[in-house]
């Protein structure tokens, strides 16, 4: 999986936000979205129901212009977050260089978060990928809502996050923690450009 | 050019209409070369570019001193164009600033028309970047409204990074004249720098233009209230409309964009930590030879080792020496046969082998046109005054081939040493080039037996290479050539091809060009166009030393009998070779040394009566003119002048 074409100066970064329905992939991508200036802008795509629910994936690239000579492109993906969708998230996970895991903070989700976090690792298993060796960041989504509806991030920590990954308390309606987390993720992605050496999720993995 | 040192980050004030070029200027200062490379900052005048190119400068070598940082506006860079080019020093100024790790060029707008500057700087920009050197420039417009740029370094400029910086707004506009204030060491009542923020100004020069009004006003009037400041700088108190309201909007509408943007700022720098160093040169290294054709599965594999293979620049070095021996190769081969040129082997620089064998086969099937006969020698050519123009001119060609006469056109009749001398040239240039310059000498019949051969099989590529390859040409008995229309064709091919290429032609007849009947005009033209040098008969001096020589081979020669021999006229060398070998013989077969009187009993036979009339005259000659100087024989044409004066 080489994200760096020396020969023909290119990053291509392929980041999947992962989470169990409505815990707010797709926020997080539109946000982004919105961020870009207009001469930057891309298309994205998002194909989505009447309901706005995600029914295939949404597709944002990201073209960054040229760093360090490098022509450098991010395709962020979504993967539709209901248990019924298994062969999309499955077909969109192929070839991610990292993935977002999106978690809802909300305290009555938090078994569909565990259930998600679950299938993330069986999918990548599947695909022959050693899910430690997986770039991984998650993000608590949500925590703008009133405390009493969600649960505080150590317990989301506790809960979800025993690999011990970088983790980010968002708010992607909004903004907040939106671009941290990317940041987050593509950090650790890029860094694993050192092709040999362990990815830091893998080296802080137990 | 320096960099002001007062130009710094520190004492620049970054707000919203600048954030984002202050933002992309910083990284580059971290990283120069890393990222934004070009970094292009537009914006009016008066706004701060300078400030802020000059504070990359600054930050740049605080961060890494010794980094070689150059500024200067772009005037001045022409104008040290225009010097160089004065003195003939072009290679010294681009060398100057090839070398530079940054170059700040102020006031790009000036490219406008200028052409020869745009080209030097489109390549200096492409020798600065291809080395990852930094380069900044600001205008005081974007670089597609700059007017009259060549297309191609207008996409050079913004291939970067191009930010613009706007007017200040008011916070920024208070948060400037409060510096400025502050460097001057004056104060205003409260409400008068806000009173002034407020105003319209197009550039931040205005700004402090305005405020120095104040400050020189307040020294006169002591200080001054915020409602003295309009009618202080002549403006006319306005409607309500410019209040600072629409400012927190545009600090919101700035804001988000930045966070996209401080995004791919970390990751820039993410990246630039992460880019190894030696794959990009490896990448570079397959981009650029994939590019020309080459396969590069070699360095490929190189590229996926884990870590710097610690040969890595030897095995990029051989990568390059391989293609360079790919191309002799391939250069080689097509000088025998174009057709096998192009070959994928020619490609590979792992089959190097294979191409080498390959180019040895088809170089052993082909033969390269004939070369000179070693056995005739420039030094054994004698010259003397009936042959001199020739042999002087043969000396030059063989001095200075291709340059002084091409081509030498050597006429005279047979058997006076037209092909000793073609070929004691062929041999000195051949001995001249150390074995690599290749001469072809060949006889007009020989090339048009090949050229016959050529068209039979279909090879008359291959034969057109075959003498394309050599060094220099040299054709005796050109004037076989005369009427066979389609070997004129090709020699007049081949004849272009020398001569253009400033390789030497030699050519050889028995008369000249104008004589040859049923030669080309253009071929005729061609060959009179260097020098005709005629042979003549050798004359007494050259017989006298001919005869020397040949008679030096058959044992102790007696000065009268050369004496005597070289009163015998005689129409060629080759005749007079004859003579030796007739004496020769005669002596054998007396079984005595050659003598005066063996010579005479030999050449003079004993019944003059039947000598034809020459004879006779010779005769004559010998009773009459005894001295030496009225000899007779050596005038031409003595029979029919004599009969005219017996008359």
């Amino acid at each position: 999986m080489s994200l760096v074409n020396y020969a023909t100066r290119e990053i291509t970064c392929k980041i999947v936000y992962y989470g169990p329905g409505r815990s707010g992939k797709t926020s997080n991508l539109h946000y982004i979205y919105g961020q870009v200036p207009d001469d930057r802008k891309g298309k994205m795509v998002s194909l989505a129901t009447q309901t706005d629910r995600t029914l295939f994936f949404d597709f944002l690239p990201l073209d960054l212009g040229t760093i360090s000579g490098f022509t450098t492109k991010f395709q962020l993906y979504t993967v539709p977050g209901q248990v019924y969708y298994q062969t999309t998230r499955k077909l969109v996970l192929q070839g991610a260089d990292g993935v977002v895991f999106v978690a809802d903070s909300q305290a009555r989700q938090l078994d569909e978060n565990i259930e998600s976090f679950q299938d993330l690792h069986a999918n990548l298993s599947e695909q022959g990928i050693d899910p430690r060796a997986m770039p991984l960041v998650v993000q608590y989504n949500k925590q703008d809502l009133p405390k009493e509806l969600i649960l505080p991030v150590a317990d989301l920590s506790d809960a979800i996050n025993f690999r011990n990954v970088p983790e980010f308390s968002a708010d992607a309606l909004h903004g907040p923690g939106v671009f941290e987390t990317l940041r987050g993720i593509s950090e650790i992605v890029l860094r694993r450009l050192s092709a040999a050496s362990p990815t830091p999720a893998a080296a802080g993995s137990r | 050019m320096q960099v002001e040192a007062r130009s710094r980050f520190d004492n620049y004030v970054v707000g919203s209409a600048n954030r984002l070029a202050v933002a992309a200027a910083r990284a580059v200062a971290e990283s120069p070369g890393g990222v934004y490379n070009p970094l292009f900052v537009y914006g009016g005048p008066g706004l701060g570019k300078t400030h802020l190119i000059g504070a990359i400068g600054n930050e740049a070598v605080a961060r890494a001193p010794g980094l070689s940082v150059e500024y200067l506006p772009l005037e001045d860079f022409i104008e040290q164009i225009h010097a160089a080019v004065a003195v003939g020093e072009m290679e010294r100024f681009k060398l100057r600033y090839g070398r530079v790790d940054m170059l700040l060029l102020d006031d790009m707008q000036f490219l406008t028309g200028r052409r020869e500057t745009q080209s030097e700087l489109m390549r200096l920009l492409n020798a600065l970047q291809s080395s990852g050197r930094q380069i900044v420039m600001t205008s005081d417009r974007p670089p597609s409204e700059i007017a009259d740029v060549d297309e191609r370094l207008l996409s050079r400029l913004g291939g970067g990074l191009i930010v613009d910086i706007g007017v200040p707004d008011f916070e920024t506009k208070v948060a400037i004249l409060r510096g400025k204030a502050e460097e001057k060491e004056v104060s205003f009542s409260p409400g008068v720098i806000e009173e002034l923020a407020r105003l319209d100004f197009t550039s931040v020069r205005e700004l402090h233009g305005a405020m120095n009004r104040l400050v020189a006003q307040q020294s006169l009037d002591g200080m001054l209230t915020p409602a003295q400041v309009r009618m202080v700088l002549g403006v006319a108190t306005e409607s309500e409309a410019s209040t600072p309201e629409p400012e927190p909007e545009a600090m919101l509408a700035a804001a988000p964009a930045d966070e996209f943007f401080s995004f791919i700022t970390n990751i820039a720098t993410t990246v630039a930590a992460q880019i190894e160093p030696w794959k990009v040169r490896v990448g570079e290294t397959v981009a650029y030879w994939a590019g020309e054709g080459y396969r590069t599965a070699v360095l490929e594999r190189l590229m996926a080792e884990p870590v710097a293979p610690p040969n890595y620049e030897a095995v990029l070095r051989g990568y390059g020496h391989a293609v360079e021996q790919l191309r002799q190769l391939e250069a080689k081969v097509t000088t025998v046969d174009p057709s096998l040129g192009g070959d994928e082997l020619f490609r590979d620089p792992e089959r190097i082998q294979e191409a080498a064998a390959f180019v040895e086969r088809a170089l052993t099937g082909a033969v390269p046109p004939q070369g000179p006969q070693s056995a005739f020698e420039r030094r054994a050519f004698q010259e003397s005054v009936s042959n001199q123009m020739a042999v002087r001119a043969a000396d030059a060609v063989i001095a200075e081939p291709g340059q002084r006469y091409n081509p030498l056109f050597i006429a005279g009749p047979s058997g006076t040493g037209k092909t000793h001398l073609l070929n004691a040239i062929g041999n000195e240039l051949a001995a001249r080039g150390k074995g690599t310059s290749r001469v072809a000498c060949v006889g007009a019949q020989l090339f048009i037996d090949e050229l016959i051969a050529a068209l039979q099989e279909g090879q008359i590529e291959r034969f057109r290479a075959r003498y394309r390859a050599a060094d220099a040409l040299l054709i005796d008995d050109v004037q076989f050539v005369a009427g066979k229309e389609r070997t004129q064709e090709e020699l007049f091919h081949v004849f272009n091809h020398f001569h253009s290429a400033g390789k030497q032609l030699v050519l050889v007849s028995d008369v000249p060009p104008k004589a040859i009947e049923g030669l080309e005009d253009r071929l005729r033209s061609r060959f009179e166009g260097g020098l005709v040098a005629e042979l003549e008969a050798p004359d007494r001096a050259l017989r006298e030393k001919l005869f020397t020589r040949y008679l030096a081979d058959l044992g102790e020669v007696d000065p009268e009998l050369v004496q005597y021999l070289a009163e015998r006229p005689v129409s060629s060398v080759r005749e007079l070779i004859g003579v030796v070998h007739r004496l020769q013989a005669a002596g054998e077969s007396k079984g005595e040394t050659l003598t005066l009187a063996i010579a005479r009993q030999e050449l003079e036979p004993a019944g003059p009566a039947v000598q034809a009339a020459p004879a006779t005259v010779r005769q004559a000659a010998d009773v009459f003119f005894l001295d030496d100087e009225k000899i007779v024989w050596e005038w031409p044409d003595v029979a029919g002048r004599l009969v005219e004066d017996l008359r």
